[in-house]
């Protein structure tokens, strides 16, 4: 997809709270990233290292937290969790869900030193 | 030292989502009806744009952002060729416009004479999703011959379509695409989806669509 785009704009938010937060140093950056969300985990991590260089969060490490992709059948309510869209509902073969968690795409938290 | 959290839970994309919101409030202040419109190289984006614009130029003004990956202007001379407003954003390399992007090329366009914008996006089925730019209507134009699995393919850009065109429908004949599989695999995706299959090249289908759009427009006009 478009990492590069998405690594600065980590980098933008982390920066901003990082100097809200008065740190001298960001440790780890911890995201929220639901498993429908086309971005590669390593890919990110290549840039984040060459972006951040020199900035407060040079040094500091990404930590995904992969949300699995889960569905609601709209005819019988079973809730289950596949990979993919476009698969059947397991329980009644239904092809009318929706999804319910695997869209997240945010920034939870930053660890930082004072 | 040890480390400390500090909570934030901001959306990664949040900066883009303000600068879309600018543009949105941008638009309607105009009282103008805007279209995202994306697709991939070759579906038919600029043709759509000029046979849309023949069967609406006596009507109404239509403005047109072209978003290109490399500084060639083809499609935006096409566009200032039948008599409408055009300015082209070279995204120099990336994949798709973002609403900064978006906002540069208004500065650009006379939008109080402006009715309709029509924003080109770059030709592309991923990136492009998931970026908002501010504008009423998301619209993809997908194409026959492109095949009928793109939107088991392709499944992130059809959910987050208003509205979607069938185009090539003139081409049916002449390739193995299957409307009932595509059209199951879109049901899925993004149920009820208003759709139009046309052709750009007999202007088939375009009557459904000019009227359609019509009715837009004019509830945005009457807002």
């Amino acid at each position: 997809m478009h990492e590069l785009s998405v690594t600065e704009n980590i980098l933008a938010i982390a920066s901003k709270h990082a100097q809200e937060s008065g740190a001298t140093r960001v440790t780890a950056i911890n995201l929220v990233i639901g498993q429908l969300s086309s971005i590669v985990d390593d890919s990110v991590q290549f840039y984040w290292d060459m972006i951040s260089e020199n900035t407060i969060c040079s040094g500091s490490v990404l930590h995904f937290n992969r949300i699995p992709a889960t569905f609601r059948c709209n005819d019988c309510k079973h809730e289950y969790q596949l990979d993919t869209l476009l698969s059947p509902c397991p329980s009644c073969g239904s092809l009318r869900n929706e999804i319910i968690a695997g869209e997240e795409f945010f920034l939870d938290s930053i660890e930082i030193e004072k | 030292m040890s480390a400390i959290r500090v909570p934030v839970v901001e959306k990664i994309f949040s900066a883009n989502d303000r600068m879309a919101d600018i543009n949105r409030i941008r638009l309607h202040n105009k009282k103008m009806f805007s279209i995202n419109l994306m697709a991939s190289p070759g579906a038919g984006k600029t043709s759509f744009i000029l046979e849309t614009i023949k069967h609406l130029s006596a009507v109404y003004r239509i403005g047109v952002i072209e978003g290109d990956t490399a500084p060639v202007t083809i499609d935006a001379d096409k566009i200032i060729e039948s008599g409408m407003p055009a300015v082209q954003i070279n995204t120099g390399g990336d994949c798709h416009l973002d609403a900064s992007m978006v906002s540069d090329g208004l500065d650009q366009l006379p939008l109080d004479t402006i009715d309709i914008l029509i924003i080109e996006n770059v030709g592309n089925l991923i990136c492009p999703a998931a970026w908002d730019l501010g504008t009423d209507l998301k619209l993809l134009v997908a194409s026959v011959p492109e095949g009928d699995d793109k939107p088991y393919k392709y499944p992130n850009i059809y959910r987050g379509l208003n509205v979607l065109v069938i185009n090539k429908t003139d081409l049916l004949d002449y390739v193995d695409f299957n409307m009932d599989y595509f059209r199951q695999g879109v049901e899925m995706l993004n149920p009820g989806l208003v759709t139009f299959p046309v052709s750009c090249r007999t202007g088939d289908g375009f009557t459904a669509w000019i009227d359609w759009l019509k009715d837009k427009v004019e509830a945005v006009k009457s807002a």
